[in-house]
């Protein structure tokens, strides 16, 4: 009698460990290896689009925190400046030098997060806490900021909610005497891991041209190759002032575009955006951060896309106005909706272990997901 | 010897072996249990720049003893589809195997479970029962992630016995025994006579020993750490991956006896690997007892010292746990079967070959 | 690098006013408007012809114009009928730099838009986002599904401006 063998479906999640919130993958299974990945989302559906339209824009803000809870602040940057430039609101200086600080600490704090828990995901579980720990000085920044840990509401269309702490420039700077070397630590322990790299290198290699075919962007993106940021390719705010790379993979482990390379771009952003903030926190000048808030924020019909690059990649508003208080469409362009769409693409051919570093390697937020 | 006393004592050779065999498990693994989890939680913390559990006792010592409490009072769910009856047998089959390796272990010179000559076979033998126990509770679950873990832990465990016995006919054909006690004897109480430097031999045949048993003791580290699923050969449980492998389905008192096995498995290669190499319950630069003439004192001084050396070898596996990622499954086998069982083999042929011509 | 009246001059020759027309009378930006079933044409000839080269879809939103005629109907809800559905895309040229936004409108009754995924496989779920939540149906998209929404929801398409929540879905109450 001949054995014979039947595909297996397993399904990995709504509720499982490491798929990083109520993400859901049909695995169509060989063995252990994937031939098929079917992604299901809108578990976390939360009507952000329909909710947006009922409300005056500057009521929408806090709706835009909990879209990628884990950079909230660039949600709220990114949102502000496409209902400034459909308004044609000038901002004054120091409100966006606050602006950048402020988001590029959140992208370190992000990072941190996705590296921490990539580790986890792999099977290292002690870069996860030295992640946090670095990352929890970020939150009380912004917490002596703005009261909040995780959801601002700080970035206003116009300006901010609150100036800067007076102990803020302090900390930062201490912060960032301390966190060079914990970076250095992070790199000993997980980065050129022996281990950490035969499990990454060369596994869910992107390349360049598909990458940019399904709309990929961000870090996932520059680990493909392309030197792509919308901070200087596109510059919004006041990035054209600072000097930064912007590194991309170079397949030094592996190929170019595997998972390695989308771990290891994230490392070197965290270098470029403690560059950013030095160089910020040194040219800051004085003044009101609340003298451009409009009164009555009622933009003229049009439409705008507006886009900036969050530390997942490229978060674009779509707003059409009809002239009233309201917006009449508010659409996401949520970096991680299309970076997710890949993974189909990315995990065939590879073991089920393998799921999860690819998944690992994109970093979602299905906050801003499902919406 | 306990038995003899406990034979006097009781007045019949069946209490008395009952009575024996029942004292490793409460005088020790339990013990060593809850003191094992406490141990990982705080190694685990203090590495991650944590405390670990502060609230229950003094710097959380309690904590597992509430957590046994809770373990204890948790609801048994079984799931309508579980093959009920391996379901319920796998907890029990999987420790029966981890504490039958306990019987032939030397904790001291006049305690042991049995002093049987075949006790390296044996253990491995027995221990060969967990895997038997794996598959059974990944199958009876009938969840496709603990069928995936069970099927990981047959491979993975079944490979990593290969190395583990070459090794073991390595130190068989050194000390001419298969017997853990005789072994352990064999080793004297100084360190220089210890397997890992090359036995109590001397001469041209220990300095080409040294390297040699320094990497077989190397390679049964790692085979049998593989054997006891811990990082980063932990694939069968995988957390990240299978959710928590073969015992995914387990709730309460059946997943505290997988959590015990674990613990105790922990242990049992722990010892294995400092009987084999590390001198066993023999003491590294001679004994107290000898020195002030106290003779009742050595036994107690060997039970310490093998404790020490358990417990160091149970940290090391902490520590290689809270610091390594996980390897993949194919990786995993790639390295046991092209890396570990040549170079075991090699090591094989070199020392057969010196026993013969040296 | 192209502005959008640059680009709408090269068309022109390519397809007939009748297909695209330009708008630069809004703010913020010009746009194209173009045919609903034509608009795989245009996209992939913007993505493969020299000068243009709109290798990324950065974009891609359903909106509902809501610039129909309301009525109520027999429960007393205001509903919208005729008028039309749109569809944005927002291109981008990685290697010329440069971007344009082009608009299709359909008819609300009866929405259909060609599809685009071929060209961009990132307008995938794009469109089945919009299809979820406006009901527009993309012509040939290989898998035109609800992405966001139960896949059984059959209570309409929510981002409809005349859209009414069910009271119950499969027995749950929806309103809360």
């Amino acid at each position: 009698m001949a054995l014979k063998t039947e595909e297996m479906v397993l399904n990995m999640g709504p509720q499982h460990p490491s798929t990083h919130g109520v993400l859901r993958l049909e695995l169509k299974l060989e063995g252990e290896i994937i031939n098929d990945v079917i992604p299901h989302i809108g578990y976390l559906h939360r009507c952000f689009e329909k909710h947006a339209e009922a409300m005056t824009y500057p009521q929408v803000i806090p709706y835009t925190d909990r879209l990628d809870y884990l950079a909230s602040m660039y949600n709220e940057f990114g949102y502000a400046l496409a209902i400034e430039r459909l308004m044609g609101i000038e901002v004054p200086e120091r409100v966006e030098y606050i602006r950048v600080i402020m988001g590029e600490f959140q992208r370190i704090a992000s990072h941190l997060v996705a590296l921490g828990t990539y580790g986890a995901d792999i099977g290292a579980f002690t870069p996860f806490l030295f992640c946090f720990r670095d990352r929890e000085r970020i939150l009380h920044l912004f917490e002596i900021t703005c009261g909040a840990r995780l959801l601002y509401n700080y970035i206003w269309i116009g300006g901010l909610s609150h100036d800067l702490h007076p102990d803020f420039i302090r900390k930062s700077k201490e912060f960032i005497k301390d966190f060079r070397p914990n970076l250095k630590e992070l790199n000993e322990l997980l980065t050129y891991n022996q281990i950490f790299i035969d499990r990454t290198a060369n596994v869910g290699i992107l390349p360049a041209e598909t990458a940019i075919n399904y709309g990929i962007s961000g870090p996932s993106l520059r680990g493909s190759g392309v030197k792509w940021d919308i901070r200087r390719n596109d510059p919004y705010s006041i990035y054209d002032k600072f000097d930064f790379e912007i590194p991309v993979g170079t397949g030094e482990k592996g190929t170019a575009g595997d998972c390695w390379d989308r771990y290891y771009v994230r490392i070197r952003e965290m270098e470029e955006s403690l560059k950013i903030i030095e160089q910020a926190i040194e040219q800051i000048p004085q003044g009101d951060v609340s003298s451009a808030i409009p009164r009555r924020v009622k933009p003229p019909a049009g439409q705008i896309y507006s886009r900036v690059e969050t530390p997942r990649g490229e978060l674009g508003y779509f707003i059409i106005s009809d002239g009233s208080v309201n917006p009449q469409r508010v659409k996401v362009r949520a970096p991680s909706f299309v970076n997710l769409e890949v993974i189909g693409e990315l995990c065939k051919g590879h073991m089920v272990a393998d799921v999860i570093a690819i998944l690992g390697s994109i970093d979602i937020v299905l906050g801003e997901i499902d919406r | 010897m306990i038995y003899d006393w406990l034979f006097r004592l009781t007045g019949s050779e069946t209490a008395a072996a009952i009575i024996q065999s029942l004292l490793p498990l409460f005088l020790f693994i339990l013990p060593f249990a809850l003191f094992a989890v406490l141990l990982e939680r705080k190694v685990s913390a203090h590495m991650q720049d944590r405390l670990g559990p502060m609230r229950v006792g003094y710097h959380g010592i309690l904590q597992t003893v509430a957590d046994i409490i809770k373990l204890v009072q948790k609801e048994d769910i079984v799931a309508k589809d579980n093959d009920r009856l391996f379901f319920d047998l796998s907890p029990v089959i999987v420790f029966t195997g981890s504490y039958a390796a306990f019987a032939v272990i030397p904790f001291s010179g006049i305690f042991l479970g049995s002093n049987i000559d075949l006790g390296l076979i044996y253990i491995v033998a027995v221990t060969g029962l967990v895997v038997a126990g794996i598959l059974m509770g990944g199958w009876a679950s009938n969840n496709k992630y603990s069928l995936l873990g069970a099927m990981r832990a047959a491979a993975q465990i079944i490979s990593y016995e290969i190395p583990t016995l070459l090794i073991i006919l390595v130190v068989i054909m050194v000390s001419g025994t298969l017997n853990l006690y005789t072994l352990s004897e064999w080793q004297t109480s100084y360190f220089w006579n210890w397997l890992i430097l090359g036995g109590p031999v001397f001469g041209i045949e220990k300095l080409l020993f040294i390297p040699l048993m320094m990497m077989s003791a190397l390679i049964i580290f790692t085979s049998t750490l593989a054997e006891v699923n811990r990082t980063p050969f932990d694939i069968p449980e995988a957390e990240s991956e299978l959710v928590s492998g073969y015992h995914t389905e387990y709730s309460g008192m059946k997943f505290a006896m997988f959590f015990l096995a674990e613990y105790a498995n922990m242990f049992a290669v722990a010892a294995i690997v400092s009987a084999l190499f590390f001198g066993g319950f023999q003491s590294p630069f001679g004994y107290l007892g000898d020195l002030f003439n106290l003779p009742w004192l050595i036994p107690i001084e060997q039970f310490f010292w093998f404790t020490v050396k358990g417990i160091f070898f149970v940290f090391v596996q902490m520590w290689l746990r809270w610091t390594l990622p996980r390897f993949r499954v194919d990786q995993l086998m790639t390295f046991c079967w092209k890396y570990l069982i040549p170079f075991a083999f090699v090591i094989l042929i070199i020392v057969g070959l010196i026993t013969v011509l040296v | 690098m192209k502005t959008a009246e640059e680009i709408f001059e090269s068309l022109k020759t390519k397809f007939s006013e009748a297909v695209i027309t330009l708008i630069t009378d809004k703010p913020v930006e010009a746009f194209i408007e173009a045919a609903p079933m034509e608009i795989d044409k245009v996209c992939l000839y913007l993505r493969d012809e020299e000068g243009f080269e709109f290798n990324s879809l950065m974009n891609l939103s359903g909106v509902d114009d809501a610039n129909g005629e309301k009525v109520k109907d027999e429960n007393d809800n205001e509903i919208i009928k005729g008028g039309t559905l749109s569809v944005y895309y927002h291109l981008e040229s990685t290697n010329l730099k440069h971007k344009i936004t082009l608009k299709v409108s359909t008819d609300r009754e009866n929405p259909e838009v060609a599809s685009v995924e071929e060209i961009w496989r990132t307008a995938d779920w794009h469109e089945r986002e919009a299809y979820d939540m406006f009901g527009i149906k993309f012509l040939n998209h290989h898998n035109l599904i609800r992405i966001l929404m139960p896949y059984d929801w059959d209570a309409g398409h929510p981002l409809r401006k005349d859209y009414q929540n069910p009271e119950f879905y499969k027995g749950m109450k929806v309103p809360y």
